[in-house]
């Protein structure tokens, strides 16, 4: 099997600061294979592909890559015009393309000489025709990137990486912006290239993915490579318990019964740039001991929701009643008074202000309490004592609660926003992918302080485009689409699929 | 408003609304290459002080007219090196950063000259650019005065105008400036070094700002006062914003504010009597702000500007 | 290859070390231009130093130009916190000084007790005035605040140049483009017999302090550094950012209005068009001198007024152009500029660093 190695991983090593995101990683790909690269959010995965198409050099360590006449030669390490030209193409999680110029100058970008006085557009033109029907994928090419669906704008970064005749494809978490359908049609238009001689390394954490559409799989677990199989040999158990250490306790919340509806919004509009940006008369009823899943890909709406429910939208048409009594001013600061906790989804843009310390940001919601402020003077030794509990209590760990608090790692900044928001005992808690990026043991702890304010009594919008954990913690499951919101008759992840993809079942 | 009708059909007027852009359409397309690939220069006010003074003073110490010039061009270029060097690969505020760099350019052009020439009651004069006599063409009706009396200069300015236009847009040089404004990553990614093509459209822009300024001395002008550039920079910042960061668009804001300005030395002379001067005086620094706010929320804005990159940073 | 990857702690004292070495490095960097201007640079730093600090009249005037300039500083030391870049100090100063000698100069005819208080708070008002359309402009329309501040400068000083020929022209003033002078009850008493340094540096000192309490202690502060921080986060945790841009807007405008007033009501008693040697923009270098702290502010005036004063007395006596003072100062603002840089970052061979966390 040796003749058919393409690359070859040897020892690869990563160390920031005090924390080794790489530890001595070997790992070879054969030509013609789809490896599946597996681990939690913080194994590793994207730090070893990012050492090899170049981002970052790795401490210790060397990549072997097939050349032209079939031999492995080393590959020039910390440099992505290297990988490039070698024949490694990579398609990032988050795409790497200029919005504002056309796909096809997306594609050409970089591949002729910069100082060239004209570009050669005709020979170009046929080459990624010639590449579109070879491997299936499509998408406009003359129009800005700016404008096209992210479906779309997947396809372009995969042409990119072809058009650039590479013979080893990476893909990070290429499924997260995909409904299922798409990742089926994704995947089988991989194996048509793969059939050809292509070889593909994808990188994801969820394990369904891994044995549906992989030939052999990588574990990663806290930055080594812990074991590899036969995808024909592998099941989720094996997995689980390579990628974890140890048997996986996945929470599972008890059924209980709803209470009466504490939250509705009545035919709801609120107008945006695209129907996606947009909510189309939307209605929706959450109930008390309850928590309402909103599945579906991101960039349906999702943010516009999250904004109005959050207070920093309101409606052109409709109204959001609170126990039957309509909300007047939608600001966030009411919002906040009137019992509304809110995870935000991105958690250094909106979650925390970064730059003030971890007592601050706990404190931050509550500026006017007068446990707080004396006549608008701050009561430091309140707000500290504050924190300092409250990080105990929610296991917020950090260099300290008076230092900045960008200097925590996501979970322990999630941590820190739970915190804030669930001393307050809101009533209604709307969760924003509120595990995103999170290793596993993190992201349990979110679920169980949802799961949490949902027995107390509160009701939860979960809004998740993970659809595995909606159908794990959600009793009741909407589907958001192009800015509406339809309820779903069955709980399979098929059915469910096929209404994130806007078919009807 | 008769008046202003038939102040607009004089030749003279177009003629002299295009001599007042030109120093703007200089700086114009300076600032407009800078904020495409991600970078606000707000040294531009300083950097027209250094052509002014550079030009000048090579012009006067013998280097000719088009030494001066292209005294002005390298000066401007340095000034532009300082200000990319602590924008890009350092990733410092482009605001304080700008601001200092106009400072220090400033200051050290005025040092210069008051050192250089420590006494002297009426400042030196050069022999500036000529308006270019063209066989026939210099010769038609309006037109002629309009557009080929112009000094060279000017034709140079126009030059510019086409060509930043085609390089930006037709050249694989535009498509990865216009890529790094946007996001930075994507030209990452394929292979091409996000700080050079910064740093270059950085070093380029400053020359061409420098060039406006050298207009001032050498042209307008032949002399170099304090406090001569007199804002002009900072217009050029809001006519930027106008200008969709186009170089077309960039070209009409220069010569609308240019035409602005020529009317009212005309208007002045009208209406003196009912009007103080001081508010004609004061109609271009509103006009700009007023065209700064029409535009202000376009959608070309280059979405990777102000936003500093870091190299290996994911 | 080498790598720029953030500290893992700011050091505090840096805060402190960086604008002190800043200040010598762009002293010692003023022996380029001495040198070439053909004079011993050690002499002309001995002068510098004797213009500053070689008698009671030298320390007087450094104190007299550092008065403008903590109020300057303030004003951009307070909104540059808040990401409200106001380069519009110098008008807004003019503002002030208009204020100033509209009222002070006989409108009212009240005692000093009076009619002190009455110039500044009005002449601080009309600084404030000064950043109320910029700021509506930004919030409304996104319109850049650094250029409708610097444009709004050249407006209001052709305004003012307006008022000097017209309204406000000094009857009894030959002609002149000047006011008519304050009256004796309005102007800020003197600190010390016979030298220039008046009162209004101890109202600067004061409010110097009122802010640094306040920006750290209070909830206005909190509001202010969450919104120039971050003002998405500050906005979704309920922080209302209009309100609190327009209040640090017209703090600002204010402070810098404070500063004409100052000069006009305590040096020089009646206004011109050239009261200010740009007093605005060489605040701006003050408070980053100052690393925005109010305090700090206090400090940085007096380094930039003693170069300025310095320069001024080497100027005269060793016939160096005194735009060396410029000079300096703009090479201390690049090297604050660095030198925050340093403190923040390290570099670092490949292979080692701080992760960024997520």
């Amino acid at each position: 099997m040796e003749a058919s190695t393409v690359l070859k991983l040897n020892g690869l090593a990563k160390r920031f600061g005090s924390i080794l995101a790489n530890d001595d990683v070997t790992i070879h790909l054969q030509k013609g294979e789809v490896l599946a690269l597996l681990g939690e959010n913080g194994a590793g995965k994207t730090t070893l592909m990012n050492m090899l198409f170049g981002h970052y050099l790795p401490d210790s360590g060397n990549i072997e890559i097939r050349g032209v006449n079939g031999d492995l030669v080393p590959l020039e390490l910390g440099n992505p015009s290297a990988a490039l030209a070698s024949g490694i193409g990579m398609v990032h999680q988050h795409f790497t393309l200029a919005e504002n110029i056309t796909a096809f100058d997306n594609i050409t970008l970089g591949a002729e000489p910069l100082f060239s006085l004209r570009r050669n557009q005709r020979k170009a033109e046929k080459k990624i025709n010639n590449i579109m029907s070879n491997s299936g994928l499509d998408a406009p090419l003359d129009i800005p990137v700016g404008r096209l669906s992210v479906g779309e704008r997947q396809r372009v970064e995969i042409l990119k990486a072809l058009y650039r005749d590479a013979h080893i494809l990476v893909l990070d978490e290429p499924t997260a912006v995909l409904t299922p359908q798409e990742a089926d049609a994704l995947f089988s238009n991989l194996r048509r290239m793969t059939n050809h001689g292509l070889s593909v390394i994808f990188i994801t954490h969820k394990m369904r993915e891994v044995l549906s559409f992989s030939d052999r799989l990588v574990v990663l677990r806290q930055g080594k490579n812990v074991g590899s199989m036969e995808t024909s040999n592998a099941s989720e158990k094996k997995i689980a318990r390579l990628m974890v250490g140890s048997e996986t306790q996945k929470v599972s919340p008890k059924r209980i019964t709803p209470g009466g509806p504490i939250l509705s919004l009545n035919d709801v509009s609120v107008a945006g740039r695209s129907k996606r940006d947009s909510l189309q008369n939307i209605s929706l009823i959450l109930k008390s001991h309850e928590i309402l899943g909103i599945a579906g890909i991101s960039g349906n709406g999702q943010n516009v929701l999250a904004d109005l429910i959050s207070g920093l939208a309101s409606p052109d048409k409709g109204s959001i009643l609170l126990k039957g009594v309509a909300i007047q001013n939608i600001n966030p600061l009411n919002m906040i008074k009137l019992g509304f906790g809110r995870i935000p989804e991105d958690r250094h843009r909106q979650g925390i202000v970064g730059g003030l310390s971890v007592s601050e940001n706990m404190v931050i919601e509550r500026l006017d309490d007068p446990l707080i402020q004396n006549f608008g003077f701050l009561r430091s030794s309140v707000i500290n004592d504050n924190a300092q509990t409250l990080s105990e209590k929610y296991d917020v760990r950090g260099p300290g609660i008076d230092q900045a608090s960008r200097l925590l790692s996501g979970g322990n900044i999630q941590k820190l926003i739970l915190a804030r928001v669930f001393e307050q005992q809101p009533e209604i808690i709307l969760a924003n992918q509120p595990t995103r990026g999170l290793d596993m043991g993190a992201a349990s702890d979110v679920q169980r302080h949802l799961i949490e304010a949902r027995d107390r009594g509160g009701g939860v919008i979960l809004i998740s485009e993970d659809l595995d954990e909606i159908l794990g913690l959600a009793d009741r499951i909407v589907v958001m689409r192009d800015g509406n919101l339809n309820d779903v008759n069955s709980s399979s992840r098929e059915a469910i699929g096929l209404m994130m993809a806007g078919e009807s079942v | 408003m008769i008046d202003i009708l038939n102040i607009l059909l004089t030749d003279s007027f177009w003629a002299a609304s295009l001599r007042i852009a030109t120093p703007l359409i200089f700086g114009v397309l300076g600032a407009l290459i800078c904020e495409r690939s991600g970078t606000l220069n707000l040294g531009i006010e300083g950097i027209f002080v250094v052509g002014a003074m550079c030009g000048w003073m090579a012009t006067w110490l013998g280097a000719g007219l088009w030494g001066g010039i292209l005294v002005a061009f390298l000066c401007g270029a340095f000034f532009g090196l300082i200000h990319a060097l602590l924008t890009v690969p350092l990733g410092l505020s482009q605001h304080v950063s700008g601001l200092g760099i106009t400072l220090f350019a400033t200051s050290i052009s005025y040092f210069t000259y008051r050192t250089a020439l420590p006494d002297v009651s009426s400042p030196p004069r050069i022999e500036p650019f000529q308006p270019l006599d063209i066989p026939i063409l210099s010769d038609l009706p309006f037109i002629g005065l309009v557009l080929f009396q112009q000094t060279a200069l000017t034709w140079l300015a126009l030059i510019m105008v086409l060509l930043v236009w085609y390089v930006l847009n037709r050249t694989n040089l535009g498509l990865a400036i216009k890529a790094v404004g946007d996001n930075p990553n994507s030209v990452d990614a394929q292979g091409l070094s996000v700080y050079a093509i910064r740093m270059w459209a950085i070093v380029i822009g400053s020359a061409l700002m420098a060039l406006g300024g050298a207009f001032l001395t050498m042209s307008a002008f032949d002399a170099f006062f304090f406090g001569m550039v007199n804002g002009r920079g900072w217009v050029c910042i809001a006519l930027v914003i106008f200008a969709s960061w186009r170089p077309g668009k960039a070209l009409i804001g220069a010569l609308l504010f240019g035409a602005f300005d020529a009317l009212q030395v005309r208007l002045q002379t009208e209406m003196g009597a009912l009007v103080p001067g001081q508010v004609f005086l004061m109609a271009p620094y509103v006009l700009s702000i007023v065209a700064l706010v029409i535009a202000a929320r376009s959608a070309d804005y280059p979405r990777a500007l102000l936003t500093p990159w870091y190299k290996g940073q994911r | 290859m080498i790598r720029i990857e953030p500290r893992e702690k700011i050091s505090n004292s840096s805060t402190i070390f960086i604008p002190i070495i800043a200040a010598i490095v762009s002293l010692l960097f003023a022996a380029i231009p001495i040198i070439s201007a053909g004079a011993n640079p050690l002499i002309a730093y001995v002068e510098m130093a004797k213009g500053v600090f070689g008698s009671v009249f030298a320390v007087s005037e450094m104190l007299t130009r550092a008065t403008p300039l903590i109020f300057t500083g303030l004003a951009a030391a307070i909104a540059f916190r808040a990401k409200l870049w106001n380069i519009g100090a110098e008008g807004q100063l003019y503002l002030g000084a208009i204020a100033a000698v509209t009222v002070g100069s006989g409108f009212f005819d009240l005692p000093a007790i009076f009619l002190l208080p009455l110039i500044i708070v009005l002449g601080a008002c009309a600084g404030a005035v000064g950043m109320v359309a910029p700021t509506y402009l930004k919030v409304r329309f996104g319109a850049d605040e650094v250029v409708t501040t610097l444009l709004l400068n050249f407006i209001i000083i052709i305004f003012l140049q307006m008022l000097l020929e017209g309204p406000l022209q000094d009857p009894m003033g030959l002609g002149w483009p000047q006011s008519a002078p304050i009256l004796d009850q309005g102007m800020f008493p003197p600190l010390i017999d016979r030298m220039r340094v008046h009162s209004g540096l101890i109202l600067a000192v004061i409010l110097a302090v009122i802010a640094h309490f306040m920006i750290k202690h209070s909830v206005w502060g909190f509001k202010l550094r969450a919104v120039g921080e971050n003002s998405s986060a500050a906005k979704h945790a309920g922080i209302n950012i209009n309100r609190s841009l327009f209040g640090v807007a017209l703090l600002s405008g204010g402070l810098a209005g404070l500063a004409g007033v100052s000069e006009v009501a305590g040096l020089k008693g009646y206004l011109t068009a050239d009261l200010s040697p740009g007093f605005g923009y060489a605040g701006i270098v003050v408070a980053m001198l100052a690393g925005l702290s109010p305090i700090g502010v206090i400090i940085a005036s007096v380094f930039i007024a003693s170069v300025f004063v310095g320069a001024d007395s080497m100027s005269r006596a060793m016939g160096i152009s005194s735009f060396l003072a410029d000079l300096v100062v703009s090479v201390s603002l690049l090297c604050v500029l660095v030198g925050g840089f340093i403190a923040k970052f390290k570099i670092v061979r490949a292979g080692t660093g701080t992760r960024f966390y997520d």
